[in-house]
């Protein structure tokens, strides 16, 4: 039987300590009327027929198409070396670090995970994440309602849809009233939010760059939110960050983002990170777990989990959150991949991506009935309008090898015409040209 | 060790690509730029370094035994890791089923999770699965959501939500955070009583969120009961499925009367915990509540191919972005395949015999409270030690000296000086008992120099750390303190 070392001696041994003659014997309590009416599982396999069995499914996945996919997750590079260390064993299978004297590596690479995280987003603090992008942004906008003790949160729309459904489902049940504010031809709609804000506002939330790549100062808009003392979300895109304006500048009091894009394999979804960080004062409404220096009975340096007494397995019911675990893996990859870019690798990654979707979109743009949609500056993703349904194009192009983008029109209503275009370092020139070509030729 | 922002050498050069034409602030106004992110500037050399060295300050199951009760910390597979970073896998964006056409192009993948589905619910006896929730205590939320979400569909006005005492922490928090009020009751002899769910069961409950055996390793012999007294008031029951290794194949959720269950993917099938994570939290339900399952659901066609399905409008909607921690599931899906059902059976029959074994061999050492047979793990106590001034802490600071990793300790609760032990299927008799008699001769030093076990740890990379100043002076990053 895989896996399992007993020989049928050793089982007999064993079964005499226990003083009982059969296996079967253990579970004698559970009562017969509640034994398994079925158990209709396959027969075990081989390890390399199972390793058939899932290559002849990876096969039938489609992954060498030209893709200019984006919405919130990017095919960027992963170092080789992001792989060998992170699946070193000793990091592979720990668990939580209960007992943090034989955890040192786990705890100290989260330690460094936070303090990478809170130089991106300009904000003090971190902790060691939380499931995704999604989460964080929902957990950022309970902070805000605990803290204020205000109910009304303002969405805008400019914000990943994806995300926005989730944080509906999420307070469904919560006695909470969301707001959205509509984006204005693909920007955030700061005088509107501006105007929404009030005295019963818990937090505001926006994005940068937004949904449709549009890139923002938000400077302005949270100083309001701080002169009606609510809270400034910000969700961001942690590659773009290594250029941009921090939310931290312009004055967020929370920042969170997915990781994805630092270390992660698009993996259908995941596992990714939710990323987040915040301002002093609300370092004990944050959920999750968080890592602390501190010192050993010798006086030398070691980490621990810390700040527990928010924590659902200390304050059950009262607790910040229900979240238990975080993504140390991910977050570890994450941090691993930016040290091996460092500072000018992780410049050039954002600064290539940028230069290659400017170049995209000039070469989309001047083909005939094709618009930029996106106003104002954006980065490596920006948004388009065609002649036809967006729809139409990813079918034809899809069948010549290249997934053109994302159709905005799943989600807005009435921009059926809108396709979102990622590009990342590794999108190359010549990729480019042929997509514009193929492109002016399906159009034509 | 020093940090690895400390060992930054600027302009040391690392994995760069090559270098843009333009610079950024030709495409972007300079106003909306940064110019520094404070990333190290390190070799490839330098990174892979400090990583391997901050690795050897680890344990891990690959190197020590981790009896770490609750947990189960099995054995992972190595092959399962070659599955999941297969490139038509781990190169899968995820929302290419979503471009109409496209679904033909990730058939593979939503294959995985259609099967992985159907085989998950066939082991807890459920109608139906989803495998969005992306760690237990998030499937504990989720279903939550979908009790709340069954209740309001029927019109029933339910605001409470009944936990044991002997519950995990994430339960009443998950309850909460649905909106639920927590009702906590006593457990008797280790036990739910039906006696105490009677006092507090009124028409308000909603659901009882019980583990099963619960976290003292018992089964829970009043369950049959405890099912039909909350049928009866129409309030459903959860499955915490932290234990699920004990039972497979001797029980399933679904046939004994659970609603909902949630599954740790990393602790029953087999998925590395990386540290902390991520992990994988499935939630199965009984057919009453299908309608509520979070969308999109992967069907089936009767050409057999697969597509998502969003046409549910009773659903609790998104609870992750797309289908959950795939890289995980791909995981306990190649794991499930290669044990098949025997082995599956067998697992839980092994993870329950080296239990028992390893508590009878304890019991005249450490006072076992629930001294009875026992499912997959445990509860000892260090009371009797306790009397001399060592506490379970001491135990397993010195067990840490001796090269494992320790079991789970003050938990549960409601024993004191707990010492939780699980020594999961995969260890052998020579491990446990190896382990055991460490375990006593800590036992004995405990009663002739006690002092010896207060200074321990002495062989790791750090002795006891101050965990009170870590929280007074809040130094959280590099860059505080």
């Amino acid at each position: 039987m895989p896996y399992v070392p007993h020989s049928p001696e050793e089982v007999r041994e064993m079964l005499e300590v226990i003083g009982v003659s059969t296996v079967e014997d253990l579970f004698a309590e559970i009562p017969a009327e509640f034994r398994p009416k079925s158990f209709d599982l396959p027969e075990g396999k081989s390890e390399m027929e199972v390793l058939d069995r899932l290559e002849h499914l990876a096969a039938k996945n489609t992954t060498n198409m030209t893709s200019f996919l984006g919405a919130g997750f990017y095919d960027h590079f992963i170092p080789s070396a992001v792989d060998a260390l992170s699946s070193r064993g000793e990091f592979y299978t720990a668990y939580t670090p209960y007992q943090p004297e034989a955890a040192q590596g786990t705890l100290q690479a989260i330690f460094e995970y936070q303090t990478a995280m809170t130089r991106l987003m300009g904000l003090p603090y971190a902790n060691a994440s939380v499931y995704d992008g999604g989460t964080a942004l929902y957990e950022a906008a309970m902070m805000a309602v605990r803290k204020t003790r205000r109910r009304k949160i303002i969405v805008s729309e400019g914000l990943n849809p994806i995300y926005r459904v989730m944080l509906d489902s999420y307070t469904t049940n919560l006695n909470l009233e969301l707001v959205t504010i509509p984006h204005k031809n693909g920007a955030t709609d700061i005088k509107a939010i501006s105007a929404a804000i009030d005295k019963e506002t818990a937090a505001v939330l926006v994005q940068n760059p937004n949904f449709f790549g549009s890139i923002n100062d938000f400077t302005d808009l949270f100083k309001t939110v701080h002169e009606n003392k609510a809270v400034a979300v910000m969700s961001t895109y942690p590659v773009m960050q290594s250029v941009l304006k921090t939310p931290g500048d312009m004055g967020a009091d929370i920042a969170v983002a997915d990781g994805q894009s630092l270390g992660q394999p698009l993996s259908f979804g995941g596992p990714y990170l939710g990323i987040m960080t915040c301002n002093k004062t609300l370092v004990r409404q944050m959920p999750g777990r968080m890592a602390g220096r501190t010192t050993d009975t010798e006086g030398r340096t070691g980490y621990v989990l810390t700040l527990q007494a928010r924590e659902q397995h200390i304050r059950r019911h009262k607790a910040t959150s229900n979240i238990c675990s975080n993504q140390a893996l991910c977050a570890l990859r994450a941090l691993i991949h930016l040290c091996l870019l460092g500072e000018e690798g992780l410049r050039r990654t954002a600064g290539l991506s940028i230069e290659r979707a400017h170049y995209a979109a000039e070469r989309l743009t001047a083909i005939d009935g094709v618009e930029l949609f996106t106003e104002g500056p954006f980065g490596n993703e920006f948004a388009i309008t065609l002649p036809v349904n967006a729809y139409e194009v990813i079918d034809a192009l899809t069948e010549r090898s290249i997934i053109p983008g994302f159709p905005i029109g799943r989600y807005y209503e009435g921009m059926e015409k809108g396709l979102l275009v990622a590009c990342t370092e590794k999108t190359t020139e010549e990729q480019i040209g042929i997509f514009a070509e193929i492109l002016r030729g399906t159009l034509s | 060790m020093t940090t690895v922002f400390k060992k930054s050498v600027p302009g040391r050069e690392g994995v760069w690509p090559a270098k843009p034409k333009k610079d950024v602030s030709e495409f972007i106004p300079a106003e909306l730029l940064r110019d520094s992110a404070g990333m190290p500037s390190l070799s490839e050399l330098d990174v892979v370094r400090h990583f391997t060295r901050l690795s050897l300050k680890n344990y891990g199951v690959d190197g020590n035994f981790y009896p770490l009760g609750s947990c189960t910390m099995k054995y992972n597979p190595k092959f399962t890791e070659k599955a999941a970073a297969l490139p038509g896998f781990a190169r899968l964006h995820p929302v290419m089923p979503q471009l109409k056409g496209a679904g033909r192009h990730c058939q593979g993948a939503l294959e995985v999770v259609y099967e992985t589905e159907q085989l998950l619910s066939e082991i807890t006896g459920m109608s139906g699965f989803t495998l969005q929730p992306m760690a237990g205590a998030h499937g504990e939320l989720t279903g939550a959501m979908l009790i709340a979400a069954y209740h309001k569909d029927k019109g029933n006005k339910k605001t409470k939500v009944i936990c044991p005492d002997s519950a995990h922490g994430t339960n009443p928090a998950s309850a909460t955070i649905a909106g639920f009020e927590v009702i906590s009751i006593e457990s008797k002899d280790g036990i739910i009583s039906p006696e105490a769910l009677a006092e507090v069961l009124d028409d308000d409950v909603a659901a009882l969120m019980m583990t099963c055996p619960n976290t003292l390793g018992l089964f829970e012999t009043h369950l049959p009961e405890i099912v039909k007294m909350l049928h009866e008031k129409d309030a459903l029951l959860y499955y915490d499925g932290a234990n699920l290794n004990a039972i497979m194949g001797k029980l399933r959720v679904g046939d004994a009367g659970f609603d909902v269950v949630h599954v740790n993917l990393h602790k029953t099938f087999a998925t590395p915990h990386g540290g902390g994570g991520p992990g994988s939290g499935p939630v199965g339900v009984s057919e009453k509540l299908l309608p509520y399952l979070p969308i999109s659901r992967v069907k089936k066609l009767e050409d057999g191919s697969f597509y998502l399905d969003y046409n549910y409008p009773k659903s609790i909607g998104y609870i992750a972005p797309f289908y959950g921690s795939f890289g995980v599931f791909l995981k306990a899906y190649a794991y499930i395949l290669r044990l098949g059902r025997e082995g599956i059976v067998r697992a839980s029959e092994n993870a329950v015999l080296n239990a028992n074994y390893m508590r009878k061999k304890l019991e005249d050492y450490f006072e076992i409270p629930y001294n009875k047979l026992c499912m997959h793990e445990f509860v000892s106590s260090a009371a009797k030690q306790a009397e001399n001034g060592v506490r379970a802490l001491d135990i397993a600071k010195a067990l840490l000296d001796k090269g494992y990793h320790a079991p789970t300790i003050y938990f549960p609760l409601i024993v004191k000086e707990c010492m939780m032990i699980e020594p999961t299927e995969t260890e052998s008799k020579a491990t446990m008992d190896a382990f055991i008699d460490d375990l006593i001769e800590i036992a004995q030093i405990a009663e002739t120099d006690p002092d010896a076990l207060h200074a321990a740890p002495i062989y790791l990379p750090a002795s006891r750390l101050d965990e009170t100043a870590a929280a007074r002076n809040m130094e959280l990053t590099d860059d505080i303190g």
